[in-house]
């Protein structure tokens, strides 16, 4: 199946609708990511150890269309938490999904949260 | 509020706009641009790179809300059609009126179609726009592997040919003139140039006035003369450019005989209201087709409307270019073909190697007045310079063209002897003055901060190198050494922070950036600090794998589609017949692409991230060992099969490499490195193209360091002659230690070599005469090294909290669906990029 970027889109927090029960914690290394399938999506999720936070956006970086956001290094720029892409390291904002060195288009993100030891996505549909 | 109404946005119509901007009184000013393509200003003179990604973003100068932020009126894809000079008005094809006070035109040019019989034929193009490009592209896919003429062996021409070459199709450029690009080359480095592309695959068609194009309907041949056709599939026109004046001519400006609005050196046409810029300009009966002459004139356009009356544009242009043509550098500067009355030449010309460097010098041997470079053009800025600036010539002008090889010196002084008023960066016209202040009286102390308050290395780039030797040899004459900090992380170099982490026993990346740093990581600061404890506790990627490059986090190389690629160690390329049939049956049974690599071994593509340990599970049991192929660290050592079986041999060349090999595994180190062994001077193993080598001579062996291929080729320098086996050993141990403790984030040993204090003497004087008293401990320290290697795919398979990573979903057995294949040469590959 060819990815496409119209499957993407932000879910602000009031807009939740469906809490998904995605994983463990103990799946998402400290201060790095994995992937998760939530229906026909890809959703990247980071656990931001040092900042003793949670980002969810989607896996899909939208420079060459690749399902790999994931395995991106995280880290801040002037205090913006980030994941820079594996294959080309385009920095993407972890709050907004602004792409932070260039101009792509943004990229989606998502609330999470977590819940005895569980960490779950919002959706909105 | 005034009204400027620029007509063009290409790239000197975007540069108006940056230069208007710019400016701090023209707020009362409304600017708005018309462009009659649909996308914004982009980058032309890199046209051909849009065929490498088929990215036209990448090309794009400035993003459309640079014009908002800058409050310009961008109308793209509106052509402006009409002038009324008499109300001060325009009308565009999309029936607007607007009214201006002055207006701007930068209509540029539109490629010359000489008149010949068949020039409509389908399948022939001409090379200017980004759809020039797409159609080009769109009907190339239809004659896949066929035959592509380009009508004009010129700059554009032969750019036009690498583009088509890129195509799949095979390309022949036909010339009217006996040689190629000639305004630029003479005779013999045009004949050099010409040799070059053709063994790269170019064909090269001279002196061919072409008489009719055949074909019913669509193009099938050129006809050149009686019985002299080339068949071809289809043809790129680029026979030189005619500036798009119609706009001037309706309105009644004053034009040239053969066409251009004519200007003065204030850029004012017969209308003052109205100024023209660019190709369509005509300055001095000529139309300038080259970049810097267009952005001088719109900073006098700019000038003009501004009032600044003292800004005139120069009586006479510098047409000094220098280009990277197929891979080929090519420049020409001055007076590049020079009458004999003037002064004389001195040549150098090497066939083999596809060099010719011309210069030409008055009789009197003091000034420099032009010259030609082909093949290589290194010291095109400094020659450049030179003539620029009238500077005096060493007494042996010919160490200019043929001194500096070989040996890594240079016959140039440092770019700090260059005059104040030397014009450094001709793209934005800066001075080595206006450099040189920014470092010291404005404190901008390194090329970001230079770059952004001056613009200089902005354009082209090609002055990057000079501007950055002299924003350090400014600092150093105040005393202070260019602080290289890694990252908004850390206020340390990388060297520094090695030390740090050394004498501190530090551990961990988040107690190092707890104890001297700041913030949270970044993926510089990251991969840097994971390779220095990689370095200094031989630790693997797999204890703290979140700090590691996507690569050494999975142990495996990403490639295009988001797979990865498995490389087993083959130490100096010696494999036995049993390996290969192993290796044979593992790829077949996961299905993966395999190829040889540079470095004598064989890489396996196409593995999905869960298939990565079941792989190397196979791979280890039949006895292999990870190639480290993915990390910054020692990837090969490639060897000749030297006296084992050579008639010529004089030593075992493939015995050292594999023992060298084994012996460097697994070392991390700022960037990869490779080495190479000969078993005699005819180096088959091309040592010297690594970063360490080692040749076989009678009684001994030659040591060579900081060689590399790549996009910098560099050949590596003789460090020690005919030494023993075991002091050659030695002697690498402590190059590699040395250059591992002291060498900059991703710096290579050749650029590390060049930028060292005193180069390789005082390399040879650190590790061969230990003048700085610290070879014991490099001696230790790489022992233990050596001593603690393990193999970082073994741990990973053995261990299971290790092997989870290895899985596409955390919540889901399923794996990537957006992974797809396609079938090449009987294998598979990725599915092309859109």
């Amino acid at each position: 199946m060819i990815a496409s970027l119209n499957l993407y889109e932000t879910v602000p927090a009031e807009d939740v609708k469906i809490w998904f029960k995605a994983a463990a914690i103990s799946k998402f290394p400290k201060n790095g990511g994995a992937c998760i399938k939530y229906k026909d999506k890809q959703v990247a999720i980071f656990n931001f150890t040092r900042k003793n936070a949670w980002y969810a956006c989607q896996n899909l970086c939208p420079h060459k269309m690749e399902m790999v956001l994931s395995r991106g290094m995280i880290g801040d720029e002037n205090l913006e938490p980030k994941v820079a892409c594996p294959l080309h390291k385009n920095n993407f904002s972890l709050k907004t999904g602004k792409h932070l060195n260039g101009d792509l288009e943004a990229i989606a993100t998502y609330p999470v949260k977590i819940e005895d030891g569980f960490v779950y996505v919002g959706f909105s549909e | 509020m005034k009204t400027v109404v620029v007509v063009g946005n290409g790239m000197v119509g975007f540069k108006f706009c940056e230069k208007f901007v710019a400016q701090s009184d023209t707020s009362s000013y409304r600017l708005i641009v018309f462009g009659e393509e649909p996308r914004v200003a982009y980058d032309r003179v890199h046209l051909s790179e849009f065929f490498e990604d088929g990215d036209a973003e990448r090309l794009r100068l400035a993003p459309r809300s640079w014009y908002e932020q800058n409050r310009i009126e961008l109308h793209t894809h509106e052509r402006v059609s009409d002038i009324d000079n008499d109300v001060k008005t325009v009308t565009t094809s999309k029936g607007k009126s607007v009214a201006y006070d002055y207006l701007v035109l930068a209509t540029g040019s539109v490629p010359f179609v000489p008149p010949i019989r068949g020039v409509e034929k389908n399948g022939v193009f001409v090379y200017r726009t980004i759809e020039d490009l797409q159609d080009t592209l769109a009907y190339a896919a239809t004659i896949k592997g066929g035959k592509a003429a380009i009508l004009g062996g010129g700059l554009l021409g032969l750019e036009a040919a690498k583009a088509v070459m890129d195509m799949g199709l095979e390309p022949h450029v036909v010339e009217f003139a006996p040689k190629l690009m000639p305004r630029q080359l003479d005779s013999r480095g045009s004949r050099v140039l010409q040799v070059k592309l053709e063994s790269m695959g170019i064909h090269i068609h001279l002196s061919k006035a072409t008489n009719q194009i055949l074909g019913n309907g669509k193009i099938t041949g050129m006809e050149f003369g009686e019985d002299d056709i080339l068949n071809v599939d289809m043809l790129v026109i680029s026979a030189g450019i005619r500036p798009r004046d119609e706009l001037g001519k309706s309105a009644g400006l004053t034009m040239g005989t053969r066409g251009g609005i004519v200007v003065n050196n204030r850029m004012e046409t017969s209308d003052p209201h109205i100024l023209a810029i660019g190709e369509v300009a005509l300055y001095n009966q000529m139309i300038y087709g080259l970049v810097a002459p267009g952005y001088e004139m719109a900073q006098v356009a700019v000038d003009r409307i501004l009032g600044k009356q003292e800004s005139v544009m120069a009586t006479e242009i510098d047409m000094s270019t220098k280009l990277k043509l197929i891979g080929v550098d090519v420049a020409s500067f001055g007076t590049p073909f020079m009458p004999p009355e003037k002064g004389h030449s001195i040549i150098f010309e090497n066939k083999t190697e596809s060099l010719y460097k011309r210069i030409n010098v008055s009789h009197d041997g003091k000034r420099l007045l032009g010259g030609i470079l082909v093949g290589e053009a290194e010291d095109y800025n400094m020659l450049l310079q030179m003539y620029q600036n009238e500077m005096s010539l060493p007494e042996h002008p010919e160490v200019l063209i043929i001194g500096g090889r070989g040996e890594g010196g240079t016959s140039f002084g440092s770019a700090m002897d260059l005059p104040d008023t030397a014009v450094v960066c001709s793209c934005e016209a800066v001075t080595k003055g206006a450099i040189c202040s920014s470092v010291l009286d404005d404190g901008n102390e390194n090329i970001k901060l230079v770059a952004k308050a001056t613009k200089a290395a902005t354009g082209c780039g090609g002055c990057k190198p000079m501007v950055a030797d002299l924003i350090t040899e400014s600092l150093k004459t105040i005393g202070k050494t260019l602080r290289v900090n890694l990252c908004e992380h850390f206020d340390y170099s990388r060297q520094e922070l090695f030390d740090i982490v050394k004498l501190r026993g530090i551990q961990d990346y988040d107690e190092l950036l707890d104890t001297v740093g700041k913030g949270h990581g970044c993926e510089v600061c990251k991969p840097a600090i994971a390779a220095i404890f990689a370095s200094i506790y031989n630790e693997t990627a797999n204890r703290q794998s979140t700090i590691q490059d996507t690569n050494d986090r999975y142990l495996a190389n990403i490639q295009r589609n988001g797979t990865y690629s498995v490389v087993p160690r083959v130490a100096g390329g010696e494999i036995t017949p049993k390996q290969l049939i192993a290796m044979g049956r593992i790829a077949e049974k996961y299905d993966l692409y395999t190829k040889i690599t540079g470095g004598q071994r064989i890489d396996m593509f196409g593995a999905k991230l869960h298939e990565l340990p079941l792989i190397w599970e196979e791979l280890i049991k039949e006895g292999f060992e990870t190639g480290q192929a993915y990390g910054k660290s020692l990837r090969t050592v490639k060897s000749c099969v030297g006296s084992t079986w050579c008639r010529y041999g004089m030593d075992e060349s493939v015995s050292f490499a594999v023992e060298i090999e084994n012996r460097y595994k697994g070392i991390r180190s700022p960037h990869k490195f490779k080495g190479g062994v000969s078993g005699c001077i005819r180096e088959c193993a091309e040592a010297r193209g690594k970063d360490f080598g080692f040749i076989a001579v009678e009684g001994g062996w030659n040591v060579y360091v900081g060689g590399n291929g790549g996009a910098n080729p560099k050949h590596a320098i003789l460090l020690a002659e005919k030494v023993a086996k075991e002091t050659a050993i030695t002697y690498v141990d402590r190059f590699i230690m040395f250059y591992i403790k002291t060498a900059l984030p991703l710096q290579r040993t050749a650029p590390w070599l060049e930028k060292l204090e005193g180069g390789i003497t005082y390399l040879q004087n650190v590790i061969i005469n230990d003048s700085l008293g610290i070879v014991d401990e490099l001696d230790a320290e790489m022992q233990a090294l050596v001593d603690s290697y393990k193999c970082e795919w073994t741990e990973a398979v053995e261990t299971p909290e290790i092997r989870e990573r290895y899985t596409h979903f955390v919540n889901s057995e399923e794996t990537d669906d957006n992974i797809e294949f396609v079938s090449l040469r009987a294998q598979k590959m990725p599915k092309a990029w859109v």
